[in-house]
């Protein structure tokens, strides 16, 4: 298996090589036959990567080509394929390939859809790179290169202004995520002398705390994934994220790149484990994200900016798991929601592609008619992110809950209070969405039908697995045997080591299961009694909200506030720099060289008379002061 | 020949390069207040004298004939440049009708 | 001695000539006096060879051409322009200044031997010519080919061309 590794990032790469060159000459059918079949081929790759490294435990780790060496500094161009880069493998390509399936049938009418499968493959490409770099440097090649991706992506649609400022905005906020991460790669090089991970995690490993900032380097890598992760304060750029065409949004900005920034720390969690502080503030950005992006969720009307919240808000969860130490839980949260949130979003592109374009809640409604298929799975996928056992999302939430009771019980009640708004909002949603009668125009009601089946049959895989994905991570306290978390173990062994075990008593994790399963059913019924039966729909935009829904509503006014503290000031000291510095200083200080010299010329070139005669003189003169010199000069040697 | 020159034994050096210094500070003079343009020119040949004259001067006080065939050249350049100079003014004449060295004042700006 | 006195007196008198005459013609005519006068200084320093060639090529060639490039213009009326005594006050004194500094250098040299001749020979046709066509063989012949461009050069400046003629 060792020896065809490489080709699992290639395939993808030629295919956006294949389709960026053939994107005006090749067919449609042809361009996502081979887009599908190179990710496809990658994922069968991964599966034998997969099942060797489960059969051998050990990680694969291969040298394709010295990238570069300086002195003593060598960054091998290699990859290291362990359980935890061999699960994203699986999720990237296998979700990957779900998404290309259906965009096959979501894009079909696009104008441009030889170049979007061509980006969808430089996107898995890059992913791919990110998760199975040895080192940090092509974790960053491959940070840098989906987030071009998520730029191309979500300004595919460029002729649209908001979109192109969408992606200007995301592109944007991931570069300040960026320069953190790079700062922290710089500490980890300038600390430990390499950046390959398995020289620094064992160097940390063997440190005192005090022996390095660790604080300081997990910070800065905990801003990276920040930005890319889009947690508190660099979220805002997700939401927007969704000018980008669905599949893009379930794939990019919910399933892979997103958790991008979990891969990171928990690839890094040796050093973030000598980092308590640094947890505590993961714990603590994550929580409030998880709420704070909940809370906007509850109010919002269109369907996938509803998503886009859910996403930050899961994500906020996932930090949170990370923060108290629960890696392992963390990460199954990633795998579950790869599931479900992608399922999400391709059943909200399949209502979008259902209404024509539309993506606003208020004119949707009675759909469960009509989209069987889409209703079903869309439902199968709102139950698993409510935590609503048996599927997935319980497992996976219930974990992260639990280690965050063994941190602090604030944390668990605020996280049960979010896991009830999410409930709340995801159900609500589902109501707006497929039940009461259709909102819509006539016109659009003609037009409802079921999606293809290259839409419908990628929907029925992911409500598969989002139903027993949960199956592989079933806790102790309920009988299982918790399969991820025996397999992940190696890659975390060292924080285990240093934190310790921690296990709750079997009672105490039934109460606390039972109080979060309980909460989102009464949220879920809430939700029932106002949407269904008294039929609630959100007001139009114009009209007055209470107080708190509209401060909700507007998502509170984050973007303002942004606006407000940062791009105004800039925007005036941008100013101050161009109308006082540029204009008046440096400007005039040009111009009033140039003038200068143009003053003096003016006046200097009244010596040239054009008259020889004065021309002589004034070599007369010129000759006399010569000789005078030089008669002092002969006089001063005497 | 040989009388005329055993008079000059006692001439100081000092009173060559006096006489020579005088006349080329004439001809700068002419240059200088004069507009008609040959005669400008005279004034020049004036200054070009006073150095041959040096030359040779210093040529006999050091009894080196490099001087003197030094002056001689100069004379080479001399009639070479004459022959150009008055071929030039000729030309002037003819395209302004005057050789007034103040009518020439193009050459500015 | 005093011949070099006399000469030299006559050197200066005629060359102020030159610079104040109103006519040009009589400019020129005084100033192929000044040259007869240097043509004397070089035979008192025995430098024959100099006296016979200036003789010739100065007052014969250059100040014949200066006459007839005279006759050429026709410029024999008195029309010059005067220039204003300021502009001429100037220059005698740029002049004079320029004469007070050499003179001044001349002074801090503090040398003053006399002009004797080692070689009675020395300014001869016979020595002059050994040295010239020997260490100076090169420049004599660049001379010739500089002479010949002058010519060229003139030929070409003084005919009217066909062209503009017409």
């Amino acid at each position: 298996m060792d020896k065809y590794i490489w080709l699992i990032p290639l395939l993808p790469l030629a295919g956006f090589i294949i389709n960026g060159i053939g994107r005006n000459s090749l067919s449609k059918n042809t361009i996502g036959f081979i887009a599908s079949l190179l990710v496809f081929a990658s994922f069968a790759l991964s599966v034998g990567a997969f099942l060797q490294i489960k059969s051998t435990g050990l990680p694969i780790n291969v040298t394709v080509f010295d990238w570069f060496a300086v002195d003593n500094f060598k960054v091998p161009f290699s990859f290291l394929v362990d359980q935890l880069s061999s699960i994203m493998l699986l999720i990237i390509t296998g979700v990957g390939f779900l998404i290309h399936l259906y965009s096959i049938g979501y894009m079909h009418d696009d104008n441009g859809f030889g170049k979007f499968f061509a980006y969808l493959n430089l996107f898995v490409f890059f992913m791919l790179l990110l998760v199975m770099g040895s080192n940090y440097l092509i974790m960053f090649i491959g940070w840098e290169g989906v987030g071009l991706c998520s730029y191309l992506l979500i300004g595919f649609w460029y002729t649209n202004p908001s979109y192109a400022d969408a992606a200007k905005k995301a592109f944007v906020m991931n570069r300040i995520g960026d320069l953190g991460f790079l700062i922290g790669i710089f500490l980890i090089f300038t600390y430990f002398g390499s950046i390959t991970y398995a020289d620094v995690f064992s160097k940390a490993a063997g440190m005192h705390s005090k022996d390095a900032p660790f604080v300081l380097i997990t910070l800065m890598l905990f801003v990276g994934a920040v930005g890319k992760s889009a947690q508190l304060p660099l979220f805002t750029w997700l939401p927007d994220a969704m000018a980008g065409p669905t599949p893009v949004s379930a794939l990019i900005h919910a399933a892979t790149m997103v958790t991008a920034g979990i891969y990171m720390i928990a690839r890094s969690n040796i050093l973030f484990t000598m980092a308590p502080d640094t947890m505590e503030v993961i714990a603590i950005v994550g929580l409030v994200t998880a709420t704070f992006a909940a809370l906007i969720a509850l109010t919002q009307t269109d369907i996938k900016k509803v998503l886009a919240y859910s996403t930050v808000s899961q994500l906020g969860y996932m930090f949170l798991g990370l923060g108290v130490g629960a890696y392992t839980g963390a990460f199954f949260h990633v795998l579950t929601h790869a599931f479900f949130k992608a399922l999400l979003f391709l059943g909200a592109g399949s209502v979008i592609h259902a209404v024509s374009g539309e993506q606003d809640m208020r004119n949707m409604g009675g759909l469960k008619g009509k989209l069987p298929i889409t209703f079903i799975t869309m439902l199968v996928g709102t139950i698993a992110i409510s935590g609503i056992p048996p599927f997935a999302g319980f497992f996976s939430k219930d974990e992260i809950l639990a280690h965050a009771f063994m941190h602090s019980t604030t944390f668990y009640v605020v996280g049960v209070i979010t896991a009830m708004f999410t409930s709340f909002y995801m159900f609500r949603m589902l109501y707006l969405t497929f039940y009461g009668k259709f909102r819509g125009t006539t016109e659009q009601e003609h037009h409802l039908h079921e999606s293809p089946s290259n839409m419908t049959i990628p929907l029925i895989i992911l409500a598969i697995l989002s139903a027993v994905g949960g199956f592989i991570g079933v806790p102790e306290s309920l009988g299982g045997h918790h399969e991820l978390e025996h397999f992940l173990a190696p890659v975390f062994e060292r924080s285990t080591k240093i934190m310790g075990e921690q296990t709750l008593p079997k009672n105490t994790e039934w109460v606390l299961m039972a109080v979060s399963v309980l909460g989102a059913i009464a949220a879920l019924g809430y939700a029932y009694s106002k949407y269904v039966k008294k039929a609630d729909i959100p007001v139009a935009e114009t009209e007055e909200r209470p107080a708190l829904v509209s401060l909700s509503y507007h998502k509170f006014y984050i973007d303002e506030l942004y606006d407000t503290l940062i791009r105004k000031p800039l925007d005036a000291l941008s100013v101050f720099l161009y109308k006082v510095v540029d204009l008046l200083g440096i400007d005039d200080f040009i111009n009033g060289l140039g003038k200068g010299t143009i003053e003096a010329s003016k006046g200097l070139r009244l010596l040239q008379t054009g008259n020889v005669g004065s021309y002589i003189f004034m070599m007369i003169i010129g000759i006399i002061a010569i000789l005078v010199y030089s008669f002092i000069s002969i006089h001063n040697i005497k | 020949m040989q009388s005329l020159t055993n008079t000059m034994q006692a001439v100081p050096l000092n009173n060559y390069i006096l006489l020579s210094a005088i006349i080329f500070s004439i001809g700068v003079i002419g240059v200088l207040i004069r507009r008609n343009a040959i005669v400008i020119f005279m004034s020049v040949e004036l200054m070009l004298n006073a150095v041959n004259l040096l030359l040779a001067a210093f040529s006999v006080y050091r009894g080196d004939a490099t001087g003197q065939v030094f002056v001689f050249f100069i004379m080479a350049l001399a009639a070479a440049e004459v022959a150009i100079g008055l071929a030039i003014i000729v030309m002037i004449y003819r395209n302004t009708n005057s050789i007034d060295i103040n009518v020439l004042n193009r050459l500015k700006w | 001695m005093n011949t070099f006195y006399f000469i030299a007196f006559l050197s200066i008198f005629f060359s102020i000539l030159v610079i104040s005459a109103k006519s040009p013609v009589h400019s020129i005519l005084y100033l192929i006096l000044t040259f007869f006068t240097f043509t004397i200084h070089y035979i008192l320093l025995n430098a024959q060879f100099l006296a016979i060639v200036n003789f010739i090529v100065y007052m014969g060639a250059i100040l014949v051409l200066f006459l007839y490039t005279l006759m050429l213009i026709n410029l024999n009326k008195e029309a010059e322009p005067v220039k204003s005594n300021l502009v001429k006050l100037a220059a005698v004194i740029g002049g004079g200044c320029f004469l007070i500094t050499i003179v001044a250098s001349l002074k801090l040299l503090n040398v003053s031997p006399g002009v004797s001749l080692q070689n009675p020979g020395l300014g001869l046709v016979k020595n002059l010519g050994k040295v010239l066509f020997n260490e100076f063989l090169l420049p004599f012949e660049v001379s010739s080919i500089l002479l010949l461009s002058a010519m060229v050069g003139a030929v070409l400046l003084a005919t009217k061309e066909p062209k503009s003629a017409a």
